[in-house]
Protein backbone atom coordinates (compact mmCIF):
# COMPACT_ATOMS: atom_id res chain seq x y z
CA UNK A 1 0.00 0.00 0.00
CA UNK A 2 2.35 2.70 1.26
CA UNK A 3 5.07 2.18 -1.41
CA UNK A 4 2.66 3.13 -4.17
CA UNK A 5 1.67 6.29 -2.33
CA UNK A 6 5.31 7.20 -1.93
CA UNK A 7 5.92 6.46 -5.59
CA UNK A 8 3.11 8.84 -6.49
CA UNK A 9 4.49 11.49 -4.17
CA UNK A 10 7.94 11.20 -5.70
CA UNK A 11 6.47 11.83 -9.11
CA UNK A 12 4.70 14.97 -7.92
CA UNK A 13 7.51 17.57 -7.86
CA UNK A 14 7.82 17.56 -11.66
CA UNK A 15 4.46 19.26 -11.97
CA UNK A 16 4.22 20.77 -8.49
CA UNK A 17 4.18 24.55 -7.93
CA UNK A 18 7.29 26.45 -6.66
CA UNK A 19 8.89 25.53 -3.37
CA UNK A 20 7.20 27.93 -0.97
CA UNK A 21 3.72 27.08 -2.18
CA UNK A 22 4.56 23.40 -2.03
CA UNK A 23 5.70 23.59 1.58
CA UNK A 24 2.40 25.14 2.60
CA UNK A 25 0.39 22.56 0.71
CA UNK A 26 2.38 19.72 2.27
CA UNK A 27 1.53 20.51 5.90
CA UNK A 28 -1.87 18.90 5.64
CA UNK A 29 -0.24 15.79 4.24
CA UNK A 30 1.78 15.11 7.37
CA UNK A 31 0.76 13.16 10.40
CA UNK A 32 1.20 16.29 12.55
CA UNK A 33 -1.79 17.87 10.89
CA UNK A 34 -4.09 15.24 12.41
CA UNK A 35 -2.26 15.33 15.73
CA UNK A 36 -2.81 19.08 15.78
CA UNK A 37 -6.50 18.47 15.30
CA UNK A 38 -6.58 16.26 18.39
CA UNK A 39 -4.79 18.98 20.38
CA UNK A 40 -7.37 21.49 19.15
CA UNK A 41 -10.27 19.30 20.28
CA UNK A 42 -8.65 18.81 23.70
CA UNK A 43 -8.21 22.57 23.99
CA UNK A 44 -11.89 23.07 23.16
CA UNK A 45 -12.74 20.53 25.86
CA UNK A 46 -10.60 22.46 28.36
CA UNK A 47 -12.26 25.75 27.45
CA UNK A 48 -15.77 24.30 27.51
CA UNK A 49 -15.23 22.79 30.95
CA UNK A 50 -13.46 25.83 32.37
CA UNK A 51 -16.12 28.25 31.15
CA UNK A 52 -18.79 26.36 33.04
CA UNK A 53 -20.92 25.92 29.93
CA UNK A 54 -21.25 22.25 30.83
CA UNK A 55 -21.85 21.06 34.44
CA UNK A 56 -18.35 20.31 35.67
CA UNK A 57 -19.42 17.44 37.94
CA UNK A 58 -19.55 14.97 35.02
CA UNK A 59 -17.35 16.98 32.71
CA UNK A 60 -14.03 17.78 34.36
CA UNK A 61 -11.39 19.91 32.73
CA UNK A 62 -9.13 18.08 30.40
CA UNK A 63 -6.12 19.29 32.39
CA UNK A 64 -7.64 17.84 35.57
CA UNK A 65 -8.11 14.48 33.83
CA UNK A 66 -4.50 14.57 32.70
CA UNK A 67 -3.29 15.36 36.22
CA UNK A 68 -5.34 12.54 37.69
CA UNK A 69 -4.09 10.21 34.99
CA UNK A 70 -0.51 11.13 35.82
CA UNK A 71 -1.09 10.62 39.55
CA UNK A 72 -2.62 7.21 38.89
CA UNK A 73 0.36 6.27 36.73
CA UNK A 74 2.89 7.44 39.32
CA UNK A 75 1.07 5.69 42.18
CA UNK A 76 1.08 2.50 40.10
CA UNK A 77 -2.67 2.10 40.47
CA UNK A 78 -3.41 2.22 36.73
CA UNK A 79 -0.59 -0.17 35.85
CA UNK A 80 -1.87 -2.47 38.58
CA UNK A 81 -5.19 -2.62 36.76
CA UNK A 82 -3.62 -2.75 33.31
CA UNK A 83 -1.37 -5.75 33.92
CA UNK A 84 -4.14 -8.29 34.65
CA UNK A 85 -6.17 -6.81 31.78
CA UNK A 86 -3.37 -7.18 29.26
CA UNK A 87 -2.55 -10.65 30.50
CA UNK A 88 -6.14 -11.80 29.95
CA UNK A 89 -6.28 -10.07 26.63
CA UNK A 90 -3.10 -11.59 25.24
CA UNK A 91 -3.79 -15.04 26.64
CA UNK A 92 -7.19 -15.04 24.96
CA UNK A 93 -5.93 -13.38 21.81
CA UNK A 94 -3.13 -15.86 21.20
CA UNK A 95 -5.33 -18.84 21.88
CA UNK A 96 -7.94 -17.42 19.49
CA UNK A 97 -5.37 -16.63 16.79
CA UNK A 98 -3.75 -20.07 17.04
CA UNK A 99 -7.09 -21.83 16.79
CA UNK A 100 -8.29 -19.50 14.04
CA UNK A 101 -5.20 -20.09 11.91
CA UNK A 102 -5.29 -23.85 12.47
CA UNK A 103 -9.01 -24.18 11.68
CA UNK A 104 -8.78 -21.77 8.75
CA UNK A 105 -5.91 -23.75 7.24
CA UNK A 106 -7.75 -27.03 7.68
CA UNK A 107 -10.98 -25.66 6.23
CA UNK A 108 -9.23 -24.07 3.31
CA UNK A 109 -7.02 -27.03 2.54
CA UNK A 110 -9.20 -30.03 3.25
CA UNK A 111 -12.68 -30.13 1.80
CA UNK A 112 -13.72 -32.47 4.62
CA UNK A 113 -13.08 -29.85 7.31
CA UNK A 114 -14.79 -27.17 5.28
CA UNK A 115 -17.96 -29.24 4.94
CA UNK A 116 -17.82 -30.16 8.60
CA UNK A 117 -17.11 -26.75 10.10
CA UNK A 118 -18.46 -24.13 7.74
CA UNK A 119 -22.11 -24.30 8.95
CA UNK A 120 -21.23 -24.17 12.65
CA UNK A 121 -18.87 -21.28 12.00
CA UNK A 122 -21.61 -19.34 10.27
CA UNK A 123 -24.03 -20.04 13.14
CA UNK A 124 -21.68 -19.08 15.97
CA UNK A 125 -19.92 -16.17 14.32
CA UNK A 126 -22.82 -13.66 14.23
CA UNK A 127 -23.60 -13.98 17.96
CA UNK A 128 -22.38 -10.79 19.67
CA UNK A 129 -20.01 -11.80 22.44
CA UNK A 130 -21.90 -9.97 25.25
CA UNK A 131 -24.87 -12.23 24.45
CA UNK A 132 -23.09 -15.44 25.38
CA UNK A 133 -21.21 -13.91 28.29
CA UNK A 134 -23.89 -15.00 30.83
CA UNK A 135 -23.66 -18.57 29.56
CA UNK A 136 -19.90 -18.55 29.86
CA UNK A 137 -20.17 -17.22 33.42
CA UNK A 138 -22.46 -20.15 34.27
CA UNK A 139 -19.85 -22.62 33.15
CA UNK A 140 -16.55 -20.91 33.89
CA UNK A 141 -17.42 -18.54 36.72
CA UNK A 142 -16.20 -14.97 36.85
CA UNK A 143 -12.47 -15.55 37.03
CA UNK A 144 -9.78 -15.25 34.40
CA UNK A 145 -10.80 -18.46 32.63
CA UNK A 146 -14.11 -16.85 31.68
CA UNK A 147 -12.46 -13.72 30.32
CA UNK A 148 -9.78 -15.60 28.45
CA UNK A 149 -12.41 -17.86 26.92
CA UNK A 150 -14.54 -14.87 25.91
CA UNK A 151 -11.58 -13.09 24.32
CA UNK A 152 -10.30 -16.24 22.58
CA UNK A 153 -13.72 -17.11 21.20
CA UNK A 154 -14.32 -13.61 19.85
CA UNK A 155 -10.78 -13.36 18.38
CA UNK A 156 -11.07 -16.69 16.64
CA UNK A 157 -13.56 -15.85 13.91
CA UNK A 158 -11.88 -12.94 12.11
CA UNK A 159 -8.65 -14.94 11.96
CA UNK A 160 -10.42 -18.10 10.86
CA UNK A 161 -12.33 -16.43 8.03
CA UNK A 162 -9.32 -14.52 6.75
CA UNK A 163 -7.06 -17.55 6.96
CA UNK A 164 -9.61 -19.53 5.01
CA UNK A 165 -9.80 -16.85 2.30
CA UNK A 166 -6.02 -16.73 2.21
CA UNK A 167 -5.74 -20.46 1.68
CA UNK A 168 -8.37 -20.40 -1.04
CA UNK A 169 -6.53 -17.65 -2.88
CA UNK A 170 -3.12 -19.33 -2.96
CA UNK A 171 -1.96 -19.28 -6.55
CA UNK A 172 -2.45 -22.75 -8.07
CA UNK A 173 0.78 -22.23 -10.03
CA UNK A 174 2.68 -21.98 -6.74
CA UNK A 175 1.09 -25.20 -5.55
CA UNK A 176 1.92 -26.98 -8.81
CA UNK A 177 5.47 -25.66 -8.70
CA UNK A 178 5.88 -27.06 -5.22
CA UNK A 179 4.45 -30.38 -6.39
CA UNK A 180 6.98 -30.62 -9.21
CA UNK A 181 9.66 -30.35 -6.53
CA UNK A 182 8.08 -33.18 -4.62
CA UNK A 183 6.45 -31.03 -1.93
CA UNK A 184 3.01 -32.36 -1.03
CA UNK A 185 0.67 -32.87 1.92
CA UNK A 186 1.56 -31.25 5.24
CA UNK A 187 4.85 -29.96 3.83
CA UNK A 188 2.92 -28.11 1.17
CA UNK A 189 0.61 -26.66 3.80
CA UNK A 190 3.49 -25.49 5.94
CA UNK A 191 5.92 -24.33 3.26
CA UNK A 192 3.64 -22.82 0.63
CA UNK A 193 0.07 -22.39 1.83
CA UNK A 194 0.87 -20.78 5.18
CA UNK A 195 3.34 -18.13 3.93
CA UNK A 196 1.21 -17.44 0.90
CA UNK A 197 -1.85 -16.89 3.09
CA UNK A 198 0.11 -14.81 5.63
CA UNK A 199 -1.10 -11.40 4.37
CA UNK A 200 -4.70 -12.53 4.88
CA UNK A 201 -3.90 -14.02 8.27
CA UNK A 202 -2.39 -10.73 9.39
CA UNK A 203 -5.50 -8.85 8.28
CA UNK A 204 -7.57 -11.18 10.44
CA UNK A 205 -5.19 -10.83 13.36
CA UNK A 206 -5.45 -7.07 13.20
CA UNK A 207 -9.24 -7.16 13.32
CA UNK A 208 -9.06 -9.66 16.18
CA UNK A 209 -6.70 -7.45 18.16
CA UNK A 210 -9.35 -4.72 18.28
CA UNK A 211 -12.01 -7.30 19.09
CA UNK A 212 -9.90 -8.72 21.91
CA UNK A 213 -9.55 -5.26 23.48
CA UNK A 214 -13.31 -4.71 23.33
CA UNK A 215 -14.21 -8.09 24.80
CA UNK A 216 -11.59 -7.70 27.51
CA UNK A 217 -13.19 -4.44 28.67
CA UNK A 218 -16.74 -5.78 28.43
CA UNK A 219 -16.01 -8.95 30.38
CA UNK A 220 -14.21 -6.93 33.05
CA UNK A 221 -17.14 -4.54 33.34
CA UNK A 222 -19.60 -7.37 33.81
CA UNK A 223 -17.70 -9.46 36.29
CA UNK A 224 -14.30 -8.65 37.74
CA UNK A 225 -12.52 -7.30 40.77
CA UNK A 226 -9.53 -6.05 38.84
CA UNK A 227 -8.64 -4.78 35.39
CA UNK A 228 -9.07 -1.60 33.47
CA UNK A 229 -12.71 -2.30 32.53
CA UNK A 230 -13.56 -2.84 36.20
CA UNK A 231 -11.63 0.30 37.09
CA UNK A 232 -13.58 2.50 34.67
CA UNK A 233 -16.99 1.20 35.71
CA UNK A 234 -16.33 1.36 39.42
CA UNK A 235 -14.91 4.88 39.05
CA UNK A 236 -18.13 5.92 37.34
CA UNK A 237 -20.26 4.29 40.02
CA UNK A 238 -18.25 6.01 42.74
CA UNK A 239 -18.57 9.41 40.99
CA UNK A 240 -14.83 9.51 40.49
CA UNK A 241 -15.34 11.11 37.13
CA UNK A 242 -11.72 12.14 36.53
CA UNK A 243 -10.55 8.61 37.29
CA UNK A 244 -13.15 7.30 34.87
CA UNK A 245 -11.87 9.54 32.09
CA UNK A 246 -8.30 8.63 32.99
CA UNK A 247 -9.17 4.96 32.53
CA UNK A 248 -10.67 5.60 29.11
CA UNK A 249 -7.64 7.68 28.17
CA UNK A 250 -5.43 4.76 29.17
CA UNK A 251 -7.38 2.44 26.90
CA UNK A 252 -6.99 4.88 24.02
CA UNK A 253 -3.23 4.88 24.55
CA UNK A 254 -3.09 1.09 24.90
CA UNK A 255 -5.13 0.60 21.74
CA UNK A 256 -2.95 3.01 19.82
CA UNK A 257 0.32 1.48 20.99
CA UNK A 258 -0.89 -2.07 20.30
CA UNK A 259 -1.91 -1.17 16.79
CA UNK A 260 1.41 0.56 16.09
CA UNK A 261 3.28 -2.46 17.40
CA UNK A 262 1.17 -4.72 15.27
CA UNK A 263 1.79 -2.68 12.14
CA UNK A 264 5.53 -2.67 12.87
CA UNK A 265 5.58 -6.45 13.19
CA UNK A 266 3.41 -6.88 10.12
CA UNK A 267 5.66 -4.64 8.04
CA UNK A 268 8.62 -6.70 9.08
CA UNK A 269 7.11 -10.12 8.49
CA UNK A 270 5.30 -9.16 5.30
CA UNK A 271 7.93 -6.88 3.80
CA UNK A 272 7.98 -9.13 0.72
CA UNK A 273 4.26 -8.74 0.26
CA UNK A 274 4.21 -4.98 -0.30
CA UNK A 275 6.91 -5.13 -2.95
CA UNK A 276 5.20 -8.06 -4.59
CA UNK A 277 1.83 -6.29 -4.66
CA UNK A 278 3.36 -3.22 -6.28
CA UNK A 279 5.01 -5.39 -8.94
CA UNK A 280 1.74 -7.22 -9.64
CA UNK A 281 -0.06 -3.92 -10.07
CA UNK A 282 2.41 -2.49 -12.60
CA UNK B 1 22.15 -35.60 -32.70
CA UNK B 2 20.41 -37.86 -35.17
CA UNK B 3 22.13 -40.99 -33.87
CA UNK B 4 19.39 -42.81 -32.05
CA UNK B 5 19.58 -44.42 -28.65
CA UNK B 6 16.78 -46.36 -26.97
CA UNK B 7 13.61 -44.39 -26.23
CA UNK B 8 14.08 -42.41 -23.09
CA UNK B 9 10.85 -40.51 -22.65
CA UNK B 10 7.96 -42.22 -24.28
CA UNK B 11 4.32 -41.20 -24.72
CA UNK B 12 1.88 -43.79 -25.96
CA UNK B 13 -1.66 -43.14 -27.07
CA UNK B 14 -2.10 -40.05 -24.93
CA UNK B 15 -5.71 -38.93 -24.94
CA UNK B 16 -7.06 -36.18 -22.74
CA UNK B 17 -10.68 -35.14 -22.53
CA UNK B 18 -12.16 -32.39 -20.43
CA UNK B 19 -15.71 -32.20 -19.22
CA UNK B 20 -17.26 -29.07 -20.72
CA UNK B 21 -20.72 -27.57 -20.96
CA UNK B 22 -22.76 -29.82 -23.21
CA UNK B 23 -20.41 -32.79 -23.33
CA UNK B 24 -16.72 -33.49 -23.33
CA UNK B 25 -13.98 -31.76 -25.27
CA UNK B 26 -11.19 -33.87 -26.63
CA UNK B 27 -7.95 -31.93 -26.19
CA UNK B 28 -5.48 -34.64 -27.18
CA UNK B 29 -6.56 -37.51 -29.33
CA UNK B 30 -3.88 -40.15 -29.28
CA UNK B 31 -0.43 -38.59 -29.15
CA UNK B 32 2.54 -40.92 -29.60
CA UNK B 33 6.05 -39.60 -29.09
CA UNK B 34 9.42 -41.16 -28.43
CA UNK B 35 11.97 -38.71 -27.15
CA UNK B 36 15.64 -39.61 -27.10
CA UNK B 37 17.92 -38.84 -24.20
CA UNK B 38 19.79 -35.63 -24.77
CA UNK B 39 17.48 -34.28 -27.43
CA UNK B 40 15.91 -30.84 -27.50
CA UNK B 41 12.35 -31.23 -28.68
CA UNK B 42 10.07 -28.29 -29.28
CA UNK B 43 6.33 -28.76 -29.35
CA UNK B 44 4.55 -26.13 -31.40
CA UNK B 45 0.95 -25.58 -32.33
CA UNK B 46 -1.70 -22.90 -32.36
CA UNK B 47 -2.94 -21.62 -29.02
CA UNK B 48 -5.38 -23.95 -27.36
CA UNK B 49 -4.12 -27.02 -29.21
CA UNK B 50 -3.23 -28.78 -26.00
CA UNK B 51 0.55 -28.47 -26.08
CA UNK B 52 0.72 -27.24 -22.49
CA UNK B 53 -1.63 -30.02 -21.46
CA UNK B 54 0.69 -32.52 -23.11
CA UNK B 55 3.66 -31.08 -21.23
CA UNK B 56 1.81 -31.22 -17.91
CA UNK B 57 0.98 -34.85 -18.60
CA UNK B 58 4.69 -35.53 -19.13
CA UNK B 59 5.39 -33.73 -15.84
CA UNK B 60 2.92 -35.92 -13.99
CA UNK B 61 0.93 -32.84 -13.02
CA UNK B 62 -2.21 -34.05 -14.76
CA UNK B 63 -3.24 -37.54 -15.71
CA UNK B 64 -4.06 -38.52 -19.25
CA UNK B 65 -7.55 -39.91 -19.80
CA UNK B 66 -5.98 -42.87 -21.56
CA UNK B 67 -2.46 -43.72 -22.58
CA UNK B 68 0.70 -43.52 -20.55
CA UNK B 69 4.02 -41.77 -20.18
CA UNK B 70 7.16 -43.68 -19.31
CA UNK B 71 10.63 -42.42 -18.48
CA UNK B 72 13.34 -45.05 -18.86
CA UNK B 73 10.58 -47.62 -18.78
CA UNK B 74 9.00 -46.34 -15.54
CA UNK B 75 5.41 -45.20 -15.71
CA UNK B 76 4.83 -41.58 -14.74
CA UNK B 77 2.17 -41.11 -12.07
CA UNK B 78 2.85 -37.94 -10.14
CA UNK B 79 5.85 -35.66 -10.67
CA UNK B 80 8.90 -37.87 -11.34
CA UNK B 81 12.10 -37.13 -9.47
CA UNK B 82 14.26 -36.56 -12.51
CA UNK B 83 11.86 -34.23 -14.30
CA UNK B 84 11.40 -30.55 -13.55
CA UNK B 85 8.73 -28.36 -15.06
CA UNK B 86 9.36 -24.67 -15.70
CA UNK B 87 6.20 -22.63 -15.82
CA UNK B 88 5.44 -19.89 -18.27
CA UNK B 89 4.28 -17.54 -15.50
CA UNK B 90 7.53 -17.02 -13.64
CA UNK B 91 6.01 -14.18 -11.58
CA UNK B 92 3.54 -16.65 -10.18
CA UNK B 93 5.78 -19.68 -9.99
CA UNK B 94 8.55 -18.10 -7.93
CA UNK B 95 7.75 -17.80 -4.25
CA UNK B 96 7.52 -14.07 -3.52
CA UNK B 97 8.32 -14.47 0.18
CA UNK B 98 11.62 -16.18 -0.58
CA UNK B 99 14.79 -14.49 -1.78
CA UNK B 100 16.51 -15.60 -4.99
CA UNK B 101 18.76 -17.82 -2.90
CA UNK B 102 15.88 -19.44 -1.02
CA UNK B 103 13.93 -19.95 -4.22
CA UNK B 104 16.85 -21.68 -5.91
CA UNK B 105 17.43 -23.82 -2.82
CA UNK B 106 13.76 -24.82 -2.63
CA UNK B 107 14.03 -28.01 -4.68
CA UNK B 108 17.29 -28.99 -3.02
CA UNK B 109 15.86 -28.63 0.46
CA UNK B 110 12.89 -30.76 -0.37
CA UNK B 111 14.02 -33.38 -2.84
CA UNK B 112 17.57 -34.18 -1.92
CA UNK B 113 19.15 -35.44 1.26
CA UNK B 114 21.86 -32.81 1.36
CA UNK B 115 23.66 -31.06 4.18
CA UNK B 116 23.14 -27.34 4.68
CA UNK B 117 26.62 -26.64 3.32
CA UNK B 118 26.03 -28.76 0.23
CA UNK B 119 22.74 -26.96 -0.42
CA UNK B 120 24.38 -23.57 -0.04
CA UNK B 121 27.22 -24.54 -2.37
CA UNK B 122 24.97 -25.93 -5.04
CA UNK B 123 22.59 -22.99 -4.80
CA UNK B 124 25.53 -20.67 -5.37
CA UNK B 125 26.74 -22.77 -8.28
CA UNK B 126 23.46 -22.55 -10.15
CA UNK B 127 22.91 -18.90 -9.35
CA UNK B 128 26.23 -18.16 -11.01
CA UNK B 129 25.37 -20.50 -13.88
CA UNK B 130 22.40 -18.29 -14.77
CA UNK B 131 24.55 -15.21 -14.09
CA UNK B 132 22.66 -13.90 -11.09
CA UNK B 133 25.59 -13.69 -8.68
CA UNK B 134 25.11 -10.63 -6.50
CA UNK B 135 21.33 -10.97 -6.50
CA UNK B 136 21.10 -13.78 -3.93
CA UNK B 137 19.39 -11.63 -1.33
CA UNK B 138 16.98 -9.96 -3.72
CA UNK B 139 13.35 -10.91 -3.85
CA UNK B 140 11.98 -12.08 -7.20
CA UNK B 141 9.79 -9.01 -7.57
CA UNK B 142 12.87 -6.80 -7.36
CA UNK B 143 14.19 -8.36 -10.58
CA UNK B 144 13.30 -7.92 -14.23
CA UNK B 145 11.22 -10.51 -16.04
CA UNK B 146 14.21 -12.14 -17.71
CA UNK B 147 16.09 -12.37 -14.43
CA UNK B 148 13.07 -13.90 -12.74
CA UNK B 149 12.85 -16.58 -15.39
CA UNK B 150 16.57 -17.24 -14.87
CA UNK B 151 15.84 -17.78 -11.17
CA UNK B 152 13.17 -20.30 -12.14
CA UNK B 153 15.63 -22.05 -14.46
CA UNK B 154 18.33 -22.13 -11.78
CA UNK B 155 15.84 -23.53 -9.29
CA UNK B 156 14.92 -26.27 -11.75
CA UNK B 157 18.49 -27.12 -12.75
CA UNK B 158 19.83 -27.12 -9.19
CA UNK B 159 18.00 -30.41 -8.70
CA UNK B 160 20.06 -31.79 -11.60
CA UNK B 161 17.11 -33.22 -13.46
CA UNK B 162 17.51 -35.39 -16.55
CA UNK B 163 14.53 -33.79 -18.21
CA UNK B 164 13.56 -30.14 -18.28
CA UNK B 165 10.02 -29.39 -19.40
CA UNK B 166 9.51 -25.77 -20.34
CA UNK B 167 6.09 -24.29 -21.06
CA UNK B 168 6.45 -21.20 -23.24
CA UNK B 169 9.08 -19.97 -20.81
CA UNK B 170 10.08 -16.89 -22.76
CA UNK B 171 6.73 -15.70 -24.04
CA UNK B 172 6.41 -12.92 -21.48
CA UNK B 173 9.79 -11.23 -21.93
CA UNK B 174 10.96 -8.69 -24.50
CA UNK B 175 12.75 -9.75 -27.69
CA UNK B 176 16.32 -9.07 -26.57
CA UNK B 177 15.87 -10.75 -23.20
CA UNK B 178 14.38 -13.65 -25.06
CA UNK B 179 17.49 -14.04 -27.23
CA UNK B 180 19.62 -14.04 -24.07
CA UNK B 181 17.47 -16.70 -22.44
CA UNK B 182 17.48 -18.83 -25.61
CA UNK B 183 21.27 -18.81 -25.63
CA UNK B 184 21.37 -19.60 -21.92
CA UNK B 185 19.04 -22.58 -22.25
CA UNK B 186 20.87 -23.89 -25.32
CA UNK B 187 24.25 -23.71 -23.63
CA UNK B 188 22.94 -25.31 -20.43
CA UNK B 189 21.34 -28.07 -22.48
CA UNK B 190 24.65 -28.79 -24.21
CA UNK B 191 26.79 -28.50 -21.09
CA UNK B 192 24.59 -30.51 -18.77
CA UNK B 193 23.43 -33.14 -21.23
CA UNK B 194 19.77 -32.43 -20.48
CA UNK B 195 16.76 -33.64 -22.36
CA UNK B 196 14.55 -30.63 -22.99
CA UNK B 197 10.94 -30.56 -24.08
CA UNK B 198 10.07 -27.01 -24.94
CA UNK B 199 6.56 -25.80 -25.67
CA UNK B 200 6.33 -22.66 -27.75
CA UNK B 201 3.97 -20.99 -30.17
CA UNK B 202 6.92 -19.40 -31.92
CA UNK B 203 8.07 -21.45 -34.91
CA UNK B 204 11.38 -19.58 -35.21
CA UNK B 205 12.22 -20.20 -31.59
CA UNK B 206 11.36 -23.89 -31.96
CA UNK B 207 13.52 -24.38 -35.05
CA UNK B 208 16.43 -22.37 -33.74
CA UNK B 209 16.65 -24.13 -30.38
CA UNK B 210 15.77 -27.70 -31.19
CA UNK B 211 17.03 -30.95 -32.56
CA UNK B 212 13.45 -31.85 -33.40
CA UNK B 213 10.18 -29.99 -33.73
CA UNK B 214 6.80 -31.61 -33.21
CA UNK B 215 3.73 -29.74 -34.41
CA UNK B 216 0.34 -30.58 -32.95
CA UNK B 217 -2.79 -30.10 -35.03
CA UNK B 218 -6.01 -28.41 -33.98
CA UNK B 219 -7.91 -30.15 -31.19
CA UNK B 220 -8.63 -33.01 -30.97
CA UNK B 221 -4.88 -32.91 -31.47
CA UNK B 222 -2.49 -35.50 -32.74
CA UNK B 223 1.07 -35.12 -33.95
CA UNK B 224 0.71 -33.35 -37.29
CA UNK B 225 4.37 -32.90 -38.18
CA UNK B 226 7.45 -34.48 -36.65
CA UNK B 227 10.52 -32.81 -38.05
CA UNK B 228 14.14 -33.52 -37.11
CA UNK B 229 16.13 -30.27 -37.22
CA UNK B 230 19.56 -31.01 -38.59
CA UNK B 231 21.16 -27.63 -38.25
CA UNK B 232 24.82 -27.46 -37.22
CA UNK B 233 25.89 -26.72 -33.66
CA UNK B 234 26.86 -24.33 -32.22
CA UNK B 235 24.10 -22.16 -33.51
CA UNK B 236 24.18 -18.46 -33.99
CA UNK B 237 21.25 -16.12 -33.68
CA UNK B 238 22.11 -14.41 -36.95
CA UNK B 239 24.05 -16.93 -39.06
CA UNK B 240 21.90 -19.96 -38.26
CA UNK B 241 18.71 -18.07 -38.87
CA UNK B 242 20.00 -17.13 -42.34
CA UNK B 243 20.76 -20.72 -43.43
CA UNK B 244 18.61 -22.04 -46.30
CA UNK B 245 17.89 -25.21 -44.25
CA UNK B 246 16.65 -23.06 -41.38
CA UNK B 247 14.34 -21.17 -43.71
CA UNK B 248 13.15 -24.42 -45.20
CA UNK B 249 12.24 -25.90 -41.78
CA UNK B 250 10.59 -22.69 -40.79
CA UNK B 251 8.61 -22.52 -44.01
CA UNK B 252 7.37 -26.09 -43.74
CA UNK B 253 6.24 -25.68 -40.15
CA UNK B 254 4.59 -22.33 -40.78
CA UNK B 255 2.78 -23.75 -43.80
CA UNK B 256 1.48 -26.53 -41.59
CA UNK B 257 0.28 -24.11 -38.90
CA UNK B 258 -1.33 -21.81 -41.43
CA UNK B 259 -3.09 -24.72 -43.07
CA UNK B 260 -4.43 -25.77 -39.67
CA UNK B 261 -5.67 -22.27 -39.04
CA UNK B 262 -7.13 -21.93 -42.52
CA UNK B 263 -4.84 -19.03 -43.34
CA UNK B 264 -3.38 -18.52 -46.78
CA UNK B 265 0.38 -19.03 -46.55
CA UNK B 266 1.10 -16.22 -48.98
CA UNK B 267 -1.01 -13.69 -47.11
CA UNK B 268 0.43 -14.46 -43.72
CA UNK B 269 4.08 -15.01 -44.67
Amino acid sequence: MSPSIEADASRLPATAPPKSARRVSLIWKTRWFGVGFIVLLLALWEIAAASGAVPSMSFPRMSAVMMTWWELIVSGELLGELVPSLWRMFAGYFVGVALGVALGLLMGYFRFFYSLLEPITEVLRPIPSPAYLPIVILFLGIDDEMKIFMIAFASLFPVLLNTYSGVRSVDPIQLQTARTFGVTGWKLLWQIVLPSAAPYIFTGMRVSLAVALIVMVISEMVAASSGIGYFILSAQRGFKIREMFAGVLTLAIVGYVLNRLFVAIENRVLAWHYGYTVQQRN
Amino acid sequence: MANSTRPFLSLRGIRKTFAAAGGTTIALNGVDLEIERGSFVSVIGSSGCGKSTLLQIMAGLIEPTTGNVTIEGCKVDGPPRNVIYVFQQYTRSLFPWKTVERNVAFGLENREQLSKEAIAARTQEYISLVKLTGFERHYPWQLSGGMQQRVAIARALACRPDVLLMDEPFSAVDALTRVGLQELVRSLWRELGLTVVFVTHDVDEGVYLSTRVVALGRPPATVAVDLPIELPHPRDQIATRALPEYLDYRGRLLAQLFAEEGLAARGAA
